[in-house]
């Protein structure tokens, strides 16, 4: 494990924080402080420059117009995508999803070019997706159930370059006809799981921490009390 | 006014019967999301129903039921009577229902839901609309809010007759009143910042400092206001000083008070007469209400989303009693629990906090991440018995807060 503060990148929490996003970068940074692993984070405006050397990049939801602006200055900035070259973690929810990718459909469907940091391809779906979703993930990440809230118009399908991360056990996830939900690519994440998805799903957490800070202890148990208990609550009260 | 046609007045107590249900089944239909809400039941009932009267509509995200109230009783002050929708039924059946109860008055104040309004402009024709705030509110079945923003602009471009009351300093609301063709601009603050930092006419940054917002590249800055809340008082238009003094708690309520005397004085209420009513509002649907229960005194706020938990965490009491939070997520609350990590909790520090509510674990989970120690609870009455004699705060969200009251009464 590093020494050193691990450095968590809240990406324009001006434009992507719609409902409750501020909660991953909170998860994180709970879960990795409890392992005696520092953590130094920033949220960056759209108005500043996006620093290269993070560990962590977050981004969160947004609404249509302040995705296509989100996109827009991140492709002028540059910071992110030389973040990921480096090998940085970049976990992305909801708009953040769609815009990582090659193209996403904009507020009147029109496509947008994304940052094209992972091989995905998002339009605007016929149907809105609202509510609870329960997804498996890929095996090979072992990472626990997935459980969380999904709003979005939007339909993602992955490409050669990069794998789903979950098969969809409830709920509309990737829309695309795949029955698969979110992506994942090196060590950049995404997910239709919105908002603060980190909190139910603390094993997502804790891999996204690993990628950044190789292995880590588990937390003590009196730690996950409630974590635990908000999980297997949402999970029983949905028919997955 | 005149008499209704039969055809209006059978259509009335159909109207009447959807008011019951809807209230019944909560706040309308779940499912409409999107901003582009068109009228169902009735809308040459509503248009004849509004025909001849003056009508105030007032919407927002938060306070709109409180503002409501507020405006009823300024606006009575001229001594005629005044058609509201006092219980918050803010869709066309509920309008309907408010205006055919009161068919004489010639005032009606009407609380409209925020996806509503341009349609419900197009029927009744109304003389004012006043807009209070617009924030993240219940993303699951509300529309995005820069949609709903567009979607008024566009509406009052089309209304040049209606005169728009709007606060001045919430930027999405000045953005979005800007197409009319006069405002009367109230400085009436903004506490949340979260949903405007970015200008809604062009996306770049705003800036803010001590006089208010700008954008840092377009034009669009916060207009200068004719009507000021300053703390506890309010400056009118001639810029007279008066203190408030409301028996409502907090800085949320003033901002509504200020606001709604604006309008008062638009359909030319005499202030000296206005705020004595305003002052006397003391509750608005249990909201603010204080109720005894077991020897505890149960102080209630209503709040359903982030900026209405950060105003509601401003009216505690100062002598730091225990404070119950309660959340559902049913239907008229949102079923998404999201927006509880948008509220900071690390200002309880130091008080008894206890929860309760369907999502209560939600809730716990969320305060641990705050350091917040909290009791789960498992209802109100559990609540008042975990606590000593004495005062005891509660926050809720909208069906959490429907079921305390069912459970501790609804008189006071």
């Amino acid at each position: 494990m590093t020494k050193d503060a691990l450095r968590i990148v809240w990406i324009y929490p001006d434009l992507l924080s719609t409902y409750g996003d501020r909660g991953n970068l909170i998860m994180l940074t709970r879960r990795a402080v409890l392992r005696g692993l520092p953590v130094e984070s920033t949220g960056i405006n759209s108005d500043q420059r996006v620093p290269e050397q993070g560990d962590i990049y977050l981004l969160g939801g947004g609404e249509d117009l302040p995705q296509v602006l989100a996109a827009r200055r991140l492709r002028a900035d540059g910071g992110l995508q030389a973040a990921a070259a480096r090998g940085a973690v970049i976990f992305a929810v909801c708009a953040g999803y769609q815009l990582i990718g090659e193209v996403f459909g904009g507020a009147q469907g029109e496509p947008v070019d994304g940052l094209g940091l992972i091989d995905i391809r998002s339009s605007r779906g016929d149907e809105r997706g609202v509510g609870e979703i329960v997804a498996d993930v890929d095996q090979s990440l072992r990472v626990e159930r997935l459980t969380g809230f999904e709003n979005h118009q939007g339909k993602t399908s992955i490409g050669a370059g990069a794998k789903p991360l979950a098969r969809v056990a409830l709920g509309v996830g990737n829309g695309d006809g795949s029955g698969t939900e979110g992506v994942y690519a090196g060590r950049i994440l995404g997910t239709y799981l919105h908002g603060p998805a980190l909190v139910r799903n603390p094993s997502l957490a804790d891999l996204l921490l690993t990628w950044a800070a190789g292995p880590l202890p588990p937390l003590p148990e009196s730690e996950e009390v409630w974590t635990t208990r908000l999980r297997e609550e949402r999970l029983a009260a949905v028919p997955a | 006014m005149s008499k209704l046609p039969i055809r209006a007045r059978v259509a009335t107590s159909i109207g009447g019967a959807a008011t019951r249900v809807s209230r019944l089944t909560g706040r309308g239909d779940g499912s409409v999301i999107g901003g582009v809400v068109g009228l169902k039941v009735a809308p040459d009932l509503l248009r004849q129903l509004a025909s001849g009267r003056q009508i105030v509509m007032v919407t927002g995200t938060n306070g709109k039921t409180t503002t409501t109230r507020l405006v009823t009783a300024a606006i009575g002050s001229l001594g005629q009577e005044v058609a509201t929708n006092a219980y918050g039924a803010n869709m066309e059946s509920g309008l309907v229902s408010a205006l055919s109860t009161a068919p004489e008055a010639p005032y009606a104040v009407l609380e409209v839901d925020e996806r509503y309004l341009p349609s419900l402009i197009k029927v009744t024709n109304p003389r004012a609309v006043l807009l209070l705030n617009l924030s993240r509110d219940q993303m699951d079945r509300a529309a995005e809010i820069w949609l709903i923003a567009r979607r008024w602009r566009e509406a009052f471009a089309q209304a040049p007759q209606v005169r728009v009351i709007a606060n001045a300093d919430d930027p999405l609301i000045a953005w979005s009143a800007g197409s009319a063709s006069e405002v009367i601009w109230v400085a009436a603050g903004q506490r949340w910042h979260e949903d405007s930092w970015c200008c809604p006419d062009c996306g770049s940054h705003l800036r803010r400092d001590e006089l208010g917002w700008r954008c840092g590249e377009c034009s669009l800055s916060r207009p200068s206001a004719r009507w000021v809340l300053d703390g506890e008082k309010v400056i009118d238009a001639a810029g007279t000083v008066r203190e408030l003094n409301l028996a409502l708690p907090g800085r949320a309520n003033r901002s509504n008070a200020v606001m709604a005397l604006a309008v008062a004085d638009l359909f030319g209420a005499d202030m000296d007469q206005a705020l004595p009513e305003l002052r006397k509002v003391t509750s608005i649907a249990g909201r603010y209400t204080s109720v005894e229960r077991r020897g505890r005194t149960l102080h209630l706020l209503l709040a359903k989303n982030p900026a209405g938990w950060l105003e509601a965490f401003d009216v505690l009491g100062a002598d730091n009693p225990p404070l119950l939070l309660a959340v559902n997520a049913q239907g008229p609350d949102g079923k998404d629990t999201s927006w509880l990590w948008d509220v900071d909790y690390r200002v309880l520090a130091g008080r008894r906090v206890l929860v309760a509510g369907e999502r209560r674990i939600d809730l716990a989970v969320r305060l641990e991440a705050d350091s917040i120690p909290f009791e789960l609870v498992d209802g109100i009455d559990a609540a008042v018995d975990a606590v000593p004699q004495g005062n005891l705060d509660v926050i809720a969200n909208y069906t959490a807060f429907q079921h305390i009251r069912a459970v501790v009464g609804r008189s006071v």
